[in-house]
């Protein structure tokens, strides 16, 4: 088999130049080599259809080890090939925790047998994310971990954050922080609010995650560590990064897709598929968000997959389980934004892309030769009715059950190989 | 009649209908006493699952459903199974595979009662989700308001106390909105939700200000065993604050009601001798009207059954 590819004819999202032209993509020995150069090797004509930089999913929840009944790397592979996601960065809260690095080892492992995709593996920043003692982080570096990060959860003791922080630093990694004040949002199920007062659930401020955030990029900017705050939800947060930015300060900052396209009252009576975390906000946040989200602000929109179980979503909704699957829906959840006219093809690409693969220093995200030929051909009109049983995740967790969307993955590569192929494309 | 199946929230039942659960329950009164001629629920079966500890509000279905005639049955609640681990939800079917004709469920958590409801074929009635609603509680306390004051609308009612963790105080301000009565909650700032004026009722902090020209007077029981702790300072200033006592109760209408769901904490969110005064306090008579109204529910919500049998 010939290692060469064109892919010819194709509607090229370029983040990096914000364009979209005609053009043409050659792959040799699985790096882009060439764009709009001759026609080499294994010719497959792209149809017209957009041809984009493979989707980084910053934020993702595998069950494995621990949990394999939620899903596993060979589930999460099919589900993100799908999604025209050809890059997971995986949270480390499995059971048991991803802490050290024979672990992160024996994780490695397992993504190598079972992964299409490439999994890049974040560490816990302290032992069993429980807040109190720093990882080994050197030996979990050179194991292959590309952040650290508590995952969805906050460290209590600003004394020990501001100790893993100088000491992430010092290996000038990146941290990942989920910027929810501690206090303010443990065993909390709801943003306050006239919803959550009407509904009687438990909840917190918004103002937790301002708080949250203020805190943690205190102690990162005295720590110089690289810091990413994983999840923005609130307008009160966003101007804030925003205004960290305009004084240079070294941040950068994300978003959820299901917070810019859902907001509380979506959680209806009682709807535990909408229970995230953070939680849902108001329609005023969303709102603001979406129209914001073409700003620079905000560089990086993830699905924050969190595979869950029915018998921990089948439960009362301030004991139901948080999190919902995303990576087969990230991308038609985003060409929502697009076909709404908020954002465009490249602008989405750059945030769902090229600025998670900045921020983690991955070679992919770019149109450009040296770069992984992870790619993702696909159309962008073409509706998707959600039926969350035809998901390929294991577990079925998705609020969009039910919902139009539009556009349909019809082709992912993963190093020049192609990966993932739509049953109905008859394309090559 | 009722629309729905179930009798989960106020918030689901029209004026309407709240007015003939309202009417059907005074039609049980006879020389002030209540009782039932017709055993309209001869041979249904009524199971009382309580999942929170309750003493009144499961005696007063339980002598309900007597009343009309069915066979009440409480699951026991310490024993059950759930302490064996099984789901709420397994439950449900078993209980469901037993056929009753309705069932009564009050669960800690907002929202549980609905989703018992929506996995079982008989009527539900919501005895008290978590700190979502109590309807039961806030038609009594409206039958009540009826008997005393002679009308249910065109009032000023005064809600006090730890609102945030209560039901009752939920339930009564969806249900006066819909009579469209004028609702006021008073209380610390700290017992006081989030964005509670959007559903449209006046706060107030200072409860003489906030009882002013009002009708009714509803003091919500100071739900301890809820706290976190940390809420306000001390009882003996709790009740200096917002315990009803003789002199706040001079800025309501003279002939304002009291009204309190029970059980009371005296002393603390209301002065014993002020409970115990009948020219005002109503406190009795509310346990009373709860009888009735649960009667009324029972029948309602299985008239169609029992017209079929």
């Amino acid at each position: 088999m010939s290692k060469i590819t064109t892919l010819i004819n194709a509607i090229l999202i370029d983040p990096k130049t914000l364009t979209q032209t005609n053009g043409s993509i050659t792959i040799e020995e699985g790096f882009i080599k060439r764009i709009n150069g001759p026609a080499r090797g294994n010719i497959i004509d792209c149809r017209k259809y957009c041809l984009a930089p493979g989707i980084i999913d910053l934020g993702v929840h595998i069950c494995e080890p621990g949990e394999r009944h939620k899903e596993s790397f060979k589930s999460a592979s099919m589900a993100a090939a799908a999604g025209g996601v050809t890059s997971i960065v995986t949270f480390p809260n499995t059971k048991p925790v991803i802490d050290n690095p024979e672990l992160l080892e024996f994780f490695m492992k397992r993504a190598r047998e079972s992964s299409k995709v490439r999994i890049w593996p974040t560490a816990a920043i302290t032992k069993k994310v429980e807040g109190k003692e720093i990882s080994e982080l050197s030996f979990l570096q050179d194991a292959g971990a590309v952040a650290f990060t508590n995952g969805l959860k906050s460290i209590e003791n600003p004394k020990i954050l501001l100790r893993a922080l100088n000491y992430a630093s010092s290996l000038d990694s990146l941290f990942i922080g989920h910027c929810e004040d501690y206090y303010f949002s443990e065993g909390v199920s709801a943003t306050s609010s006239a919803f959550a007062t009407k509904m009687g659930l438990s909840s917190t401020l918004k103002e937790a995650e301002l708080m949250g955030l203020e805190r943690d990029f205190l102690l990162a900017d005295l720590s110089e560590v690289n810091y990413h705050a994983a999840q923005i939800t609130t307008k009160k947060s966003f101007l804030r990064i925003k205004e960290l930015k305009s004084l240079g300060k070294k941040i950068t900052a994300g978003t959820s897709i299901h917070h810019l396209l859902f907001d509380e009252t979506d959680i209806k009576n009682y709807r535990t598929f909408f229970k995230l975390r953070p939680p849902l906000r108001s329609n005023s946040d969303k709102l603001f968000l979406l129209h914001n989200i073409k700003d620079s602000t905000l560089d990086t929109i993830s699905s924050f997959h969190l595979p869950q179980d029915e018998e921990s979503k089948r439960l009362p909704f301030e004991r139901a389980a948080f999190g919902a699957i995303g990576l087969q829906t990230l991308l038609p959840a985003c060409l929502k934004l697009v076909n709404d006219k908020i954002i465009d093809l490249p602008q989405l690409f750059r945030k769902i892309s090229l600025n998670p693969a900045k921020i983690l220093n991955i070679k992919s995200g770019i149109l450009e030769e040296g770069y992984f030929a992870d790619l993702v051909l696909f159309d962008p009109y073409k509706p998707l009715l959600i039926d969350r049983f035809s998901l390929l995740s294991k577990a079925k967790n998705t609020p969009f059950d039910g919902y139009q969307l539009f556009g349909k993955v019809l082709k992912t590569f993963v190093g020049g190989e192609e990966i993932y192929k739509s049953r109905n494309i008859n394309d090559t | 009649m009722l629309n729905n199946k179930d009798l989960l929230s106020i918030n689901e039942l029209s004026k309407s209908e709240i007015i003939s659960i309202i009417n059907n329950a005074n039609s049980y009164y006879h020389d002030n006493k209540i009782s039932s001629k017709k055993k309209v629920l001869n041979n249904f079966t009524q199971i009382n699952l309580f999942f929170e500890n309750s003493t009144r509000t499961q005696v007063s279905f339980e002598i309900a459903g007597t009343l009309l005639g069915a066979n009440v049955v409480n699951f026991p609640f310490n024993n059950s199974s759930q302490s064996k681990g099984e789901t709420l939800l397994d439950l449900a079917a078993t209980l469901n595979s037993m056929n009753p004709d309705i069932l009564i469920i009050r669960h800690p958590n907002s929202g549980a009662v609905q989703l018992i409801s929506e996995k079982v074929d008989c009527p539900v009635v919501n005895a008290g989700d978590g700190n979502h609603e109590h309807p039961t509680q806030a038609l009594l306390d409206i039958l009540t308001i009826k008997k005393r004051i002679g009308r249910i609308d065109n009032l000023k009612i005064a809600i006090c106390g730890d609102i945030a963790h209560s039901r009752v105080a939920r339930s009564n301000i969806f249900c006066h909105k819909k009579l469209g009565n004028k609702i006021r909650v008073i209380g610390p700032k700290t017992l006081i939700p989030k964005d509670i004026d959007k559903l449209g009722v006046q706060v107030f902090y200072n409860m003489i200000e906030g009882l002013r020209d009002i009708d009714v007077v509803m003091v919500l029981r100071l739900q301890k065993e809820r706290m976190d702790g940390g809420y306000f300072s001390s009882e003996r200033e709790y009740f200096h604050l917002y315990g009803l006592d003789d002199r706040k109760m001079k800025y309501a209408k003279p002939s304002a009601i009291i009204m309190h769901p029970g059980p009371m904490n005296r002393g603390i969110e209301i002065d014993g001798d002020l409970a115990d005064n009948l020219d005002k306090s109503v406190i009795t008579m509310q346990v009373e009207a709860g009888l009735a109204i649960r009667m009324s529910v029972l029948e309602l919500l299985l008239k169609k059954k029992s017209e079929n049998v």
